[in-house]
C-alpha cells in the first residue's frame, strides 16, 4: 500500500508543475503592466519602477518563473498587491468555511444519491425509478444561485427556519451546522442528482453480473448481496463522479458564498477580481488547482482501496 | 470510383439516423424539445413580440407585481420583466451556442488529430488537456472574463476554453478505435491522404458522440453564462441577461421576490430542456442501450 501511495504522490508532482506553469503564463499574457494598473495613470515613472522592483517584475521572465515555482511548491504565494498581507494568511483565514461547505455538500450528495440510485436500480422502470430519473434531471439543471435563492426565499424569508446570513462562528459547532444547512442543500443538489444517476446505472450493470447470481445461489441474504456485493463493484464509477464533482463544487461554492453571504475562497476571488489583485488571483488559481489535484489523488487512492487489482498494476 | 467510395464509406450515418428516430419517440426528449423551442422562439422573436422595450424605464411603475399590464411585473427601474427575459434569452443563447460551437470544433479537432497520430504526441496533448481540466470551469471562466473584460465575445472565449478539453476527450477515444478499422486501412491503401481519411472517413463516425456531448454541454454553457452574469461578469448593464436580472432581483428580494424568481426559472427551464434533449440523444446513441 505504501508503495502505491508513494507512486501516486510522485505522479501528482508533474501535474502540479504543469498547472503552475499554466497559471504563470495566463497571468503574464494579460495585457497591461500590473504596476501601472495598481498605481493608476497619474503615477510617476519612478514610483512605477519602484513598484516593479518590489513585485519582482524587473527580473527576467525565467527568473520570475523559477522563483514562482519554487516558492509555490513550498506553499509561499507572496503577498496581495492590494492589502500587502500574505496570501496564505488571507486564504487560510477563510479556507475552513469553504472546506466545510464543500465537504458537507459532498456528503449530502452521497447520502441522498447512493441510496436513491440503488433504490431506482432495484425497481427499474417502476414508479420510483421514473421519479428518480425526472427529479435527478431537474436537480442537475439547477444553477447553484437559483437553487440558493429559492431555498432562501422559502426557508429563510417565508418560514424563517434558517438565518439569512450564513457566516458562522467556527468554534460554535451547533451554529456552524445550522448555518450550513441551506448552502449545503443548494450546492449539493447537483451532486446528489449526478450521484443518483451514476449509482443507478452502475448498480444495474453490477447486479446483472454472474457473481451476484452466485451469491444469491449460495444463499447470501438479498440485502447483503445488494449493499456489499453489488455496491462494492459499482463503486468505482461512483467514486469517479464524486471526485470530478468535488472540483465543480469548489467552483460553484463562489455562487453559494455570494447568495448566502458566507466568507470563503469565492468571496476572496470576487474581491481580487474587482480590485485587479494579480498576485492574489495567481495564488488563488494555484490553490484551487492544488485542491483539485489533491482530490484526484484521493480518488486514485480510493480506487486502490476498492479494487485490489488497481493497486497491483 | 463510386464503388470504391461505397467500399470505403463508413457505416455510421445509418445508426445516427436510427438514433434520431429513437430519440424522437422518447417522451423526455419530446418535452425537452418543446421547452427549448418555446424559449428559443421567444428569444428570436423578442424584437417583434416583446410587449415593451427592455430598456424603457417607467418610474411610476417601479417594482410592480405581476399583473395584466405587466405579466411578470417590473423591476426597480420600472422595466418590464417579461420583455427583458425575452431579450436576455438572446444573450444566453448567443453566448452558449457560440462557445459550444467553438469548443466542439477546436476540441473535436484536437481529439481527432491527437487520437489519429497517437504515440508521444497524443500523450503530451492529453496531458495538456488534463491540466486544463484541473481548473474548476467556473473559476477558469471567471478569471478569463475578468482579465479580458466583460464583453460578449470574451464570454464566448471563456466558456469555450472550459469546454475544449472534454470535447477533445470525447473525439479522441472513438478515433483511436476507428483508425484500426478496415475502412480506414482501405482508404489509406487507395492512396487517400491522412487529411482526407481523417475528415471524410473518421469524422462522420464520431459526429454523433460530439453532437450528444454538444447538447449536454450547451446546458452547462447556459449555466456558466448565467453564473458569470450573476457574479457581475456578464454582458454589461443595461443589456438584459438572465444572470444579471437574477442578481438585481436578489438585491431586492425583500421587496419584490418575483424579480429573482422569474429569471431564475427561465435559466432553470432552458437548462432542463437542453438536458432532456441531450439525455434522450445519449440514450439513443449509446450502443449498450441500443438493443433495448
Amino acid at each position: 500500500m505504501t508503495g502505491f501511495v508513494l507512486r501516486r504522490l510522485l505522479a501528482a508532482v508533474p501535474t502540479l508543475i504543469a498547472v503552475l506553469t499554466l497559471v504563470f503564463i495566463i497571468v503574464r499574457i494579460v495585457p497591461g503592466d500590473p504596476a501601472l494598473v495598481i498605481l493608476g495613470d497619474q503615477a510617476t515613472p519612478e514610483a512605477i519602477a519602484a513598484l516593479r522592483t518590489r513585485l519582482g517584475l524587473d527580473r527576467s521572465l525565467w527568473a520570475q518563473y523559477f522563483s514562482f515555482i519554487t516558492s509555490a511548491l513550498v506553499g509561499d504565494f507572496g503577498v496581495s498587491m492590494v492589502t500587502g498581507r500574505s496570501i496564505m494568511a488571507e486564504v487560510g483565514a477563510v479556507l475552513p468555511h469553504t472546506i466545510d461547505l464543500t465537504l458537507a455538500s459532498m456528503i449530502f450528495g452521497i447520502v441522498i444519491g447512493v441510496p436513491v440510485g440503488i433504490w431506482a436500480a432495484l425497481h427499474r422502470n417502476g414508479v420510483v425509478d421514473v421519479a428518480a430519473r425526472v427529479l435527478s434531471l431537474l436537480g442537475l439543471s439547477f444553477p447553484v444561485f437559483v437553487s440558493g435563492i429559492f431555498l432562501l426565499l422559502a426557508f429563510s424569508l417565508h418560514w424563517r427556519w434558517f438565518p439569512v446570513i450564513g457566516s458562522a462562528d467556527l468554534s460554535d459547532y451547533g451554529d456552524r451546522l445550522h448555518k450550513l444547512v441551506l448552502p449545503t442543500v443548494a450546492l449539493g443538489l447537483v451532486m446528489a442528482a449526478y450521484i443518483t444517476r451514476v449509482t443507478r446505472s452502475a448498480m444495474l450493470q453490477s447486479l446483472g453480473e454472474d457473481y451476484i447470481r452466485t451469491a444469491r445461489a449460495k444463499g447470501v441474504p438479498w440485502r447483503r448481496v445488494v449493499w456489499v456485493h453489488g455496491l462494492r463493484n459499482a463503486s468505482i464509477p461512483i467514486v469517479t463522479v464524486v471526485g470530478l464533482y468535488v472540483g465543480i463544487l469548489l467552483g460553484n461554492s463562489v455562487l453559494t458564498e455570494i447568495v448566502f453571504n458566507r466568507p470563503g475562497l469565492g468571496k476572496i476571488i470576487v474581491g481580487a477580481l474587482n480590485q485587479r489583485d494579480y498576485t492574489m488571483l495567481q495564488g488563488l488559481m494555484v490553490i484551487y488547482c492544488f485542491l483539485i489535484v489533491v482530490v484526484n489523488l484521493i480518488t486514485d487512492l480510493l480506487y486502490g482501496v476498492i479494487d485490489p487489482r488497481v493497486k497491483a498494476e | 470510383m463510386s464503388t470504391t467510395q461505397e467500399l470505403v464509406a463508413p457505416p455510421a450515418p445509418a445508426g445516427w439516423k436510427r438514433a434520431l428516430g429513437k430519440a424522437r419517440s422518447n417522451p423526455t426528449t419530446a418535452v425537452g424539445v418543446v421547452i427549448c423551442i418555446i424559449i428559443m422562439a421567444a428569444a428570436i422573436l423578442a424584437p417583434w413580440v416583446a410587449p415593451y422595450d427592455p430598456a424603457d424605464q417607467d418610474i411610476f411603475n417601479r417594482l410592480q407585481p405581476p399583473s395584466a399590464e405587466f405579466w411578470l411585473g417590473t423591476d426597480q427601474f420600472g422595466r418590464d420583466i417579461l420583455s427583458r427575459l425575452m431579450w436576455g434569452g438572446r444573450i444566453s443563447l448567443t453566448v452558449s451556442l457560440g462557445a459550444i460551437f467553438a469548443a466542439a470544433i477546436i476540441g473535436g479537432a484536437i481529439g481527432l488529430i491527437s487520437g489519429y497520430i497517437g504515440g508521444r504526441f497524443d500523450l503530451f496533448v492529453m496531458q495538456v488537456m488534463d491540466v486544463l481540466l484541473s481548473f474548476p470551469s467556473l473559476i477558469l471562466g471567471l478569471i478569463v472574463v475578468a482579465l479580458l473584460g466583460p464583453e460578449l465575445i470574451n464570454l464566448v472565449v471563456a466558456i469555450a476554453l472550459t469546454a475544449i478539453a472534454p470535447f477533445a476527450r470525447v473525439a479522441r477515444a472513438p478515433t483511436m478505435a476507428l483508425k484500426e478499422r478496415a475502412f480506414v486501412e482501405a482508404g489509406r491503401a487507395l492512396g487517400f491522404s491522412h487529411t482526407r481519411v481523417l475528415f471524410r472517413h473518421i469524422l462522420p463516425n464520431i459526429m454523433s458522440e460530439v453532437m450528444v456531448m454538444g447538447t449536454l454541454w450547451l446546458a452547462t454553457a447556459v449555466r456558466v453564462e448565467a453564473s458569470l452574469s450573476f457574479i457581475g461578469l456578464g454582458v454589461k448593464p443595461p443589456t438584459a441577461t438572465w444572470g444579471g436580472m437574477t442578481r438585481d432581483g436578489f438585491e431586492n428580494i425583500l421587496d419584490a421576490p418575483w424579480l429573482a424568481v422569474f429569471p431564475g426559472l427561465a435559466i432553470l427551464f432552458l437548462v432542463l430542456g437542453l438536458n432532456m434533449v441531450g439525455d434522450g440523444l445519449r440514450d439513443a446513441t449509446d450502443p449498450k442501450l441500443r438493443n433495448e
